[in-house]
């Protein structure tokens, strides 16, 4: 299928407006990324004639809400080629589905002196969540550290592992440097020692084709609203088995097959872990953003945002002083940079008059920061409805914005 | 010259700047030329810290008035800061601690307190406040 950047742009009514009389560049995606028409009259349709409680009414309106929903279930586990549909569970976003897994599994799985594997790339949510279930239950987090470059070191990886280690907890897209690891081997070889891997997806899954029997996690976590759906909808894949032997997560309606005093038994999966009403009308909506991105094509997507980003790092590449952070073989669309003496929030303040939106500071991985021994980085990274012109508006801006911080 | 008329002459000279490139240009003029703080309060115990920038504060009292320096890694904050030291530097505690500061915004500068921003200077105003108060239960 043909791409036209202009055309998708049009599908994008946040992107035509002006921020201080400049038009507005979007180079916060990783942050969150826009939504086109489709995803927000979706939600707008729910709310304007479907509305409905879901699995628990036998009137026609419930009815369809609940196929609604468990439609949007399958579109997702063939977005994820999942095995069954029941290995799909909805959740708030990537920090819940990775608390879900860290709270449950750690009930049945760790213990006092147990290991939980990491890397030295991760975002807080897939940090906090494992030091939480590591002080609950005595078990040592364990991180893998990266070179220079901010390429986890595999090696050092292979050394790390070892009996003790219960699980490994990777990210797939770093949000501050934008290497892709390779999770495939990753998970290859804590497979060979019997141990699961959750995969953090959420900067793989909006630039990257997923699938998950190819890379073969046990569970995936993703961000509806960092590919082009609503806040507050996520997704946690888990391999059957492993969500079949860890524990519910959250009580309440839904998750139950039958409540009594003494005793209440557990719905079946993915019921099991969906306790309390979901976000229907944030499930639908993700829905239209996956059918976006298939009638776009992720090849698509990821091509030009490939082209975006090398063209960003040549232009930016002539700027003296200019120090890449994140110089990974294996990239996704985003840079950080930092200036020699130029401090990141003097430049986003600069550029936000200027009418780049883009994100300055600790991106929520400070361990990241610490590395490189820096406050923070200038990162902008780039979605299917940007341009090339906005990147030389956007170069052009740092030049101004050097000038007045010189 | 009370905090407020200190406040009122702030807003004078910001009313001259025809647009924001201007009155940024000074803020970072501003940024640049506040007299460094001595080296040996840039230490961790006079820090606050933001998640985007961070901020020094050192606080004296002297003869019944509080004198504060102060210093941040970023520019932009410490042209900021230099406005609000010019304010809040040599007053009384109970004035200080009375302030509204509301030269900030109307010299359209507010984005910059706002807690999102994280940039030290919400903490700092605090503990500007916070200083004042100290010195006035010394009294
Ligand atoms: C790598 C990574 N993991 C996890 C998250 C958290 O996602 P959410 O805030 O949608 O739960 C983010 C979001 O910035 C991220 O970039």
């Amino acid at each position: 299928m043909s791409f036209n950047v202009n055309l998708v742009r049009k599908e994008f009514p946040v992107l035509d407006q002006k921020i201080n009389k400049n038009d507005l560049v979007y180079f916060d995606n990783a942050a969150t990324t826009q939504k086109p028409k489709s995803v927000i009259n979706r939600i707008n349709d729910y709310y304007s004639f479907e509305n409905s409680n879901i699995h628990r009414g036998a009137h026609y309106l419930s009815q369809k809400a609940t196929e609604a929903y468990e439609a949007a279930r399958v579109k997702t586990q063939k977005f994820l080629n999942a095995k069954h549909s029941h290995e799909i569970v909805f959740t708030r976003g990537t920090t819940d589905a990775i608390n879900l897994v860290a709270s449950s599994f750690s009930k049945k799985y760790l213990k006092k002196n147990d290991e939980v594997i990491i890397s030295s790339m991760e975002h807080h949510s897939n940090i906090v969540p494992w030091q939480i279930a590591c002080e609950d239950t005595g078990a040592k987090l364990m991180v893998v550290p990266m070179n220079n470059n901010g390429e986890l070191i595999i090696e050092e990886y292979q050394k790390i592992i070892s009996e003790k280690t219960k699980i490994v907890a990777i990210t797939h897209v770093s949000n501050s440097l934008g290497t892709i690891n390779p999770v495939k081997e990753i998970i290859r070889i804590a497979h060979k020692n019997d141990i699961p891997v959750l995969i953090d997806g959420a900067q793989s899954a909006p630039h990257l084709k997923i699938d998950v029997q190819d890379i073969d996690c046990d569970f995936f976590c993703m961000s509806a609203h960092k590919m082009y759906g609503p806040m507050g909808t996520g997704v946690l894949y888990g391999k059957e088995e492993w969500l079949e032997k860890i524990p519910p997560y959250q009580g309440g309606g839904e998750m139950i097959k039958e409540v009594s005093f003494d005793k209440t038994t557990y719905n079946e999966l993915p019921y099991k872990f969906e306790a309390g009403t979901p976000n229907v009308a944030g499930v639908l909506g993700f829905e239209a953003a996956i059918n976006f991105i298939d009638q776009t094509g992720i090849e698509n997507i990821a091509n030009h945002e490939n082209m975006l980003l090398d063209y960003a790092i040549k232009e930016l590449k002539n700027f003296s002083n200019i120090k890449f952070i994140g110089l990974a073989k294996d990239r996704a669309s985003l840079v950080s940079f930092v200036f020699d003496n130029i401090h990141p929030y003097d430049v986003g303040t600069i550029l936000d008059k200027l009418g780049i939106a883009l994100r300055t500071g600790h991106h929520c991985a400070q361990p990241v920061m610490d590395f490189f021994n820096i406050p923070g980085t200038v990162r902008a990274s780039f979605s299917v409805y940007n341009t090339i012109d906005e990147i030389d508006v956007f170069i052009n801006a740092l030049h101004k914005t050097r000038e007045m911080l010189a | 010259m009370s905090i407020k008329e200190k406040e009122q002459e702030i807003i004078s000279e910001f009313e001259m700047f025809e647009d924001w490139l201007d009155k940024y240009n000074y803020i970072i003029e501003l940024g640049k030329s506040v007299p460094e703080i001595n080296p040996e309060y840039k230490e961790k115990q006079y820090l606050i810290k933001g998640c985007q920038s961070q901020v020094w504060l050192h606080a004296k009292m002297e003869n019944g008035k509080v004198f504060f320096t102060a210093d941040s890694d970023a520019l932009i904050t410490k042209g900021i800061v230099s406005l609000l030291i010019r304010v809040l530097s040599g007053q009384k505690p109970d004035d200080i601690i009375n302030a509204e500061l509301d030269f900030i915004e109307k010299i359209g500068l507010k984005e910059h307190l706002s807690p999102t921003r994280s940039n030290g200077l919400v903490n700092m105003i605090k503990q500007i406040k916070l200083y004042a108060l100290a010195f006035k239960s010394k009294q």
